[in-house]
């Protein structure tokens, strides 16, 4: 399973600890994981359940292609950080 | 009569009291977050406030006996496979609630009921207290709905529900830009109202169409419904037929631009504004910050000065950052500089609270 880790910002509005999910592509882990923790998958995707314009999520250090989807393939190795742009303000 | 203000700004919540030594910060809540909106229900005291958290999106609290909580946040459907949607200037329209813009209780007689506009444009009704929200369809599919524009914001947005007091199946909505629109069926239709309102921002064969129309804020006074008033963006203009056709009102000093307006619960002739030098200048006439009212249905307005900065002020006062109780005699209002007002006495007078507040994004009595 790959692992999945969060960043600390998203903590002050909803636990998402660090954990294993399942899945062969981005969309699956995710789905997996927000299924024990719904409240958390607003933060991260919006209501078309696309990755939110300012968020990002790396795969294996790579920053993923496919935002609207999130096909971007998974192994079971994986290590995926879902980040948030830097921003003013 | 409302001892309490409920201040949304840009870095938190601020809870302001009446004291015996006058208004007071008593509570600041969501201290470092975007707030942008609030709403107390007049039917149970229950308040609402809109967060929006940037990259983590549009979030909505609600109050509860020891705090807030997150509640749902209204959020659209999913989107049609293969449907390409683009709001008139040819970019993609987001089926996603991008800012909550409007919060209102529904009738005496719906308790739970809530309303709720959005960008980009979605209009959302709540049935059970903010619990879930639903899309009213009938609305987000009229296909003029596709004519709606960005005015306030990149993309159209439903900033202004009013509901009869009378008859809560009828409400009003107004959309920058988009105009006004009505349904006297609880929203099962919906049709467009406001004849004589005028865009200059658009060819001359647009002008006078009500869809065309940059409503900055529209408002009804609660003891006579016929009486509607807008801050328009061309301006300041008045109905007295529900909103089926507007009279714009021309000649006011120091200006008819700005953006919010309110009208006194029970004398459909005051009216309030905030006014700004025009579209192309967004700030305080000769950095005199005023607030215009009406006491003739529009004749005549006088521009109170009395407790407001009179030199090198550059306050802009946003559409939801004026407000007025039920008793018609407090109004407040906070600006973008964060400064903070309060009348006692219908705007005669007004008492500084502070100028040290984040930007102000919504002023409401709770």
């Amino acid at each position: 399973m790959a692992n999945v880790a969060f960043t600390q910002n998203i903590q002050r509005h909803v636990a998402c600890r660090a954990a294993k999910a399942a899945g062969s592509s981005v969309r699956e882990v995710m789905d997996n994981l927000f299924a024990s923790n719904p409240r958390a998958r607003a933060y991260v995707l919006d209501d078309q359940a696309a990755l939110r314009k300012h968020m990002a999520i790396y795969v294996d250090g790579q920053l993923i292609r496919d935002r609207v989807h999130l096909s971007d393939p998974v192994t079971e190795s994986s290590d995926i950080y879902v980040f948030q742009a830097l921003s003013g303000g | 009569m409302s001892d309490v203000i409920l201040v949304s700004t840009r870095k938190g919540l601020f809870r302001i009291v009446r004291a015996s030594t006058g208004w007071q910060i008593a509570v600041a809540d969501f201290l470092g977050d975007n707030v942008t909106l609030t709403l107390t229900d007049p039917r149970d005291g229950v308040s609402y406030a809109a967060l929006d958290h940037g990259h983590f999106g549009v979030k909505l609290h609600r109050s509860t006996a020891s705090g807030w909580e997150e509640i749902a946040t209204p959020s659209y459907p999913p989107k049609p496979e293969g449907l390409e949607e683009n709001d008139m200037w040819g970019r993609p329209l987001p089926w996603s609630t991008a800012r909550i813009w409007s919060l209102q209780a529904g009738g005496g007689g719906e308790p739970g009921v809530l309303w709720c506009g959005t960008i980009p444009g979605g209009l959302f009704r709540s049935a059970d207290h903010g619990e879930s929200w639903e899309l009213m369809r009938s609305l987000w599919d009229h296909p003029k709905r596709r004519q709606w524009m960005g005015g306030g914001a990149d993309l159209p947005g439903v900033h202004s529900i009013v509901v009869d007091p009378k008859d809560s199946k009828r409400t009003w909505i107004a959309v920058s830009t988009g105009g006004i629109w009505y349904t006297e069926d609880a929203g099962a239709t919906w049709s467009q109202r406001g004849e004589g309102m005028r865009a200059d921002h658009v060819p001359p064969e647009l002008t006078h169409d009500p869809i065309a129309q940059d409503v900055h804020c529209l408002v009804q006074c609660p003891e006579h419904p016929a009486r509607m008033w807008i801050q328009h963006h061309n301006g300041i203009f008045v109905s007295s037929d529900e909103g089926r056709t507007f009279t714009e009102i021309t000649g006011v000093e120091p200006s008819t631009f700005g953006f919010p307006v309110v009208v006194h619960p029970r004398d459909p002739d005051t009216a309030w504004f905030v006014p700004e030098i025009k579209d192309e200048k967004r700030i305080p006439f000769d950095g005199r910050l005023v607030v215009t009212r009406t006491r003739d249905g529009g004749r005549t307005f006088e521009a109170l000065t009395n407790g407001l900065p009179q030199s090198h002020a550059y306050d802009v006062v946003y559409r939801h950052a004026l407000a007025i109780d039920d008793t018609g005699d407090r109004l407040a209002f906070g600006s973008t500089t964060g400064g903070l007002w309060v009348s006692e006495n219908a705007g005669d007078h007004w008492a500084y609270v502070t100028h040290t507040l984040p930007p102000i994004y919504a002023v409401r009595f709770a």
